[in-house]
């Protein structure tokens, strides 16, 4: 391996830590990612194809997608709304909010399941209601998107509130003076200013969502074909030992990460101007 | 003659706007009502109704079933399990990480690039596609399992496989927490330590590490916080043998499968507990690390 | 003194306090149409603040702002037609130069909006009023800071405004940019013939630039006037202090003779009687042999200074730099030396 120090310093010691890092990375990142194609095309690619193909599967595909459909679009919303109050205004108890917004970060993907079970679970807050009116929302499609909501919350606003914190609100009122509205502004001046990091942080929370394993596995029951996501599909056949067919739909979520962290890469190098500054690399 | 500024006789002008709620700084951009509505509804609805049922549900029990469920030897092992395993973890993380950062800031070699876009993999990876994947991996009969179990090492089915998981899951949040600050460190501070007579390895020991310690600290936290919650990449490596390799996180989703809310709702109560008070204490100390760190 | 026929611009008592701390205390000034107007002052003495009222970016809690008698404080920003300059410019990263010259007209409701070849031609007049005529498709990030400056000038301009308002129009320029922008921004004012109030902390570009100078410190306005009135006669010590360099002595005056030291000599028509201040200019000072008339003084130090002379001396126990022009010394002068010194236009305050 050739190397190019960035200044002739530990020449000795430079090779040895590279190869060291390469290790790390290898065994640890590297090689689970290879194993997951090599094992899904282990008995070559027929019945890796067949293993997408089934019911199950495609069911998974779909439920999977709707969640990602629903969840996505409510926590770009929020994030705006609250990247707008925090980092244009200053109120009393806005570290506070910042703080609650982070918590969910802190929290185990199981309790973000546990906790919709304990208000509308068989024997939670709104379950004999829910029961009487027969609305279904644990082991349900509901359940799925609320467990999704929880654990991808905070992703769009963390992106923009460091991203317009920085950006101050200079641009908006200049803009007001020069006789735009308020929704002009936003349209205008803001959305522009942030559509990049609002993307990057939808990228994330798209991944999070579609990936997500620990909340939903709570809430959904693991109904094959009706309440099983991608993930939870996957588990499913992993533990029938149906190897290809596990390691087959987990290549369809590596793909979804990998192509995940190319466009995030690419964000990062394209538009590094465009994002807060914690992300330029 | 200059027109020096007499004081007006002025009528007193009734204030132009009454004076506005004392929580909020005047500010004329628009939309603050709107947006803080739907910010507080929101976060009322998905983070403060669950989180505050999470916290009343266990006390159902009483005081004493709490004690009850968290001191049980089962659920105990499995606290102990969880938070001395993402500990482990955490501080394996420390020089993996600054190994890792470190190359990656001061290197130049080919696959850099790669390298370090592949350090963010754990954060895509869905967290069942990294569990099966680790498992399949670290198995006795798998690629690497079959290399540790030769030196008499069990890595998947074992604590060591937990810690394992937990090591790729927090591996990122060290790596970025310290990268930007490597980075950025001044040069110059590094020269003038060379200029004052300093080895490498004083250089890096007594000027580099410091400068990283409070960006090392947050990073071991976050991964520390992760760790403890884990559930998808951990729960296929782990063989969830109760007692044994039985992570918390899987306790709460088998109390709930025996419709247990409350016991399940401690645990979950005390994992956040732990957790949220772990991350305010490493907080505290990094706040201590950054006053001590201003130049 | 300004008429109250052409009067642009009325402020009365405006008061604004940011918690406990007072940023304007009852403040009142007018400025005629077309007037050039600088508010100079220190850090904190209000001068920004009140532009923003002007802007309607605050709200005073007392007072009253009138432009052209209409109640301008009933105005929301966006309604007032007021060209903002801002001190770091707030153009629109996002867009082009010329994009962000016609923003103002583009969001105009459709009814009043120009037509987009209007616009065009408008955008392109201001590009080449503001001498930036091929730099219409470059974004913000690809001009110099005074480009930027006039790209700011030039948004401004395109709503047609009212009143034109500048913080600090030079504040983050250097000194190069700055001397040449402040003479091009005054023919440019005269030119556009709009009320212009800018803010400033610098007195030089003050008094060269503006027409009256209005001295705020600690939210109070001490003095207004015109550049060379306020210079001759400045109201306070700190207005003497803030508009150059000073040297200041005590004194007493009776009846209408002053003495400073071991000095007799003619006190001002009207000056307070008493303990009083004497401030001078330290180039302000005639000197004389050691037996003629003035203070007594002794030369420590002479150093040449490219066209200037800086002279240290003990001047009734008090260290002053005086300062003669080149390059021959005043007669007498000399390090070791004792001569008398006699400020020619003193200024006399009341001792505080």
């Amino acid at each position: 391996m050739s190397l190019v120090l960035e200044r002739p310093r530990m020449p000795g010691i430079a090779p040895l830590l590279v190869l060291a890092s390469v290790l790390v990375m290898a065994s640890l990142v590297i090689l689970p990612l290879v194993l997951v194609f090599h094992d899904a095309l282990a008995k070559g690619l027929p019945p890796f194809l067949a293993a997408l193909r089934e019911p199950d599967a495609i069911a998974a595909i779909k439920l999977t997608l709707l969640v990602a459909a629903i969840a996505v679009p409510l926590n770009a919303v929020f994030g705006v709304a609250a990247a707008w109050c925090i980092a244009k205004f200053d109120f009393r108890g806005r570290s506070f909010l910042l703080t609650l917004i982070d918590l969910p970060f802190s929290i185990s993907p199981v309790v973000s399941g546990l906790v919709w079970v304990l208000l509308f679970g068989a024997q939670g807050l709104f379950g004999g209601f829910l029961a009487e009116h027969d609305i279904k929302i644990i082991f349900a499609v509901p359940g799925l998107v609320l467990a999704t909501v929880l654990v991808t919350f905070p992703f769009v606003a963390r992106e923009l509130i460091p991203l317009m914190q920085e950006q101050g609100a200079d641009e908006e009122i200049a803009a007001l003076t020069l006789g735009a509205s308020g929704f002009t502004v936003f349209r205008r001046v803001t959305l522009p200013n942030i559509q990049w990091a609002l993307l990057y942080g939808v990228l994330l929370c798209n991944a999070r969502a579609m990936g997500e394993f620990g909340a939903v596995s709570v809430v959904s029951g693991h109904i094959r074909g009706l309440t099983n996501t991608l993930p939870l599909h996957v588990e499913v056949l992993y533990n029938d030992y149906d190897a290809v067919g596990a390691f087959a739909a987990a290549s369809l979520l590596a793909g979804l990460g990998i192509v995940t962290l190319v466009l995030k890469t690419a964000l990062e190098w394209r538009h590094a101007g465009d994002l807060a500054s914690g992300r330029k690399h | 003659m200059t027109d020096r500024a007499v004081p007006n006789p002025i009528v007193r002008v009734a204030p132009y706007r009454a004076r506005r709620s004392r929580w909020k700084e005047p500010s004329i951009l628009p939309g603050f009502p709107l947006a803080m509505g739907i910010t507080l509804t929101y976060l009322g609805l998905i983070v403060i109704v669950p989180l505050t049922m999470l916290m009343l549900r266990p006390w159902e029990l009483g005081l004493d079933g709490v004690i009850g469920v968290l001191t049980d030897e089962r659920v105990a092992a499995a606290l102990k399990l969880s938070f001395g395993l993402s500990f482990l973890a955490a501080l394996a993380n420390a020089p993996l990480g600054l190994l890792i950062a470190w190359t990656l800031t001061r290197y130049r070699f080919p696959g850099r690039r790669l390298l370090d876009a592949l350090v963010d993999l754990p954060f895509a990876l869905p967290t069942a596609v990294a569990g099966i994947a680790l498992t399949a991996l670290y198995a006795p009969n798998g690629p690497l399992g079959i290399w540790a179990a030769k030196i008499g090492l069990k890595t998947a089915y074992s604590p060591l496989g937990i810690f394992i998981a937990l090591v790729f899951i927090g591996l990122p949040f060290v790596v970025r927490s310290i990268q930007p600050v490597l980075e950025d460190l001044d040069h110059e501070v590094e020269e003038a330590a060379q200029t004052l007579g300093a080895s490498d390895f004083q250089r890096v020991w007594r000027v580099v590490i410091p400068a990283i310690t409070p960006a090392m600290i947050s990073g071991l936290s976050l991964a520390f916080a992760r760790a403890v919650g884990e559930y998808g990449s951990v729960i296929f490596i782990a063989g969830n043998l109760p007692m044994k390799t039985e992570i918390a996180p899987l306790l709460i989703v088998i109390k709930l499968e025996q419709f247990d809310y409350a016991a399940a709702s401690a645990i979950g109560a005390a994992m956040l507990a732990v957790a949220f008070g772990s991350l305010i204490v490493l907080n505290v100390i990094q706040m201590r690390f950054a006053r001590k760190g201003r130049v | 003194m300004a008429g109250s026929t052409d009067l642009a611009l009325e402020i009365r008592g405006i008061s604004k306090a940011y918690g406990r701390f007072p940023a304007l205390k009852n403040v009142s000034l007018q400025a005629k149409e077309k007037e050039f107007l600088a508010l100079l002052g220190p850090s904190g003495s209000g001068k920004t603040t009140l532009l923003r009222v002007l802007a309607g970016l605050e709200h005073p809690d007392e007072g009253e702002v009138r432009f052209g008698g209409e109640d301008f404080l009933a105005l929301p920003v966006r309604r007032r037609k007021v060209g903002m300059v801002f001190q770091h410019y707030a153009l629109f990263r996002h867009m082009t130069v010329a994009q962000n010259i016609a923003f103002g007209l583009t969001v105009r409701k459709a009814s009043e909006r120009p037509s987009k070849s209007e616009i065009t031609d408008r955008v392109a007049d201001l590009l080449s009023l503001v001498q930036l005529d091929d730099l219409g498709k470059r974004y913000p990030s690809q001009l110099s800071g005074g480009q930027r400056q006039r790209v700011a000038l030039a948004r401004a301009l395109a709503i047609e405004p009212k009143m034109l308002l500048l913080d600090e129009p030079f504040g983050a320029l250097d000194a190069q940019v700055r001397r040449e922008l402040r003479r091009w921004l005054r023919e440019l004012h005269d030119r556009a013939g709009v009320t212009t109030v800018f803010v400033t902390h610098d007195q030089e570009e003050a008094l060269d630039l503006a027409d009256r100078v209005a001295i705020l410190s600690e939210g109070e306005l001490i003095q207004l006037g015109a550049p060379n009135a306020v210079y001759e006669a400045p109201a306070t010590p700190f207005v003497f202090d803030f508009l150059g360099a000073a040297c200041r002595m005590p004194g007493t005056v009776v009846g209408d003779r002053l003495t400073i030291g071991d000095w007799e000599t003619q006190a001002s028509k009207g000056a307070p009687q008493g303990v009083v201040e004497v401030f001078f200019r330290p180039d302000e000072v005639a000197f004389a042999p050691a037996d003629g008339a003035g203070l007594a003084a002794e030369i420590r130090a002479v150093a040449q200074r490219g066209p200037d002379v800086r002279i240290e001396a003990m001047v009734n126990g008090q260290l002053l730099e005086l300062q003669a022009h080149g390059p021959t010394l005043p007669i007498g002068v000399g390090e070791g030396l004792s001569v008398r010194i006699r400020p020619m236009r003193p200024q006399v305050y009341a001792a505080s």
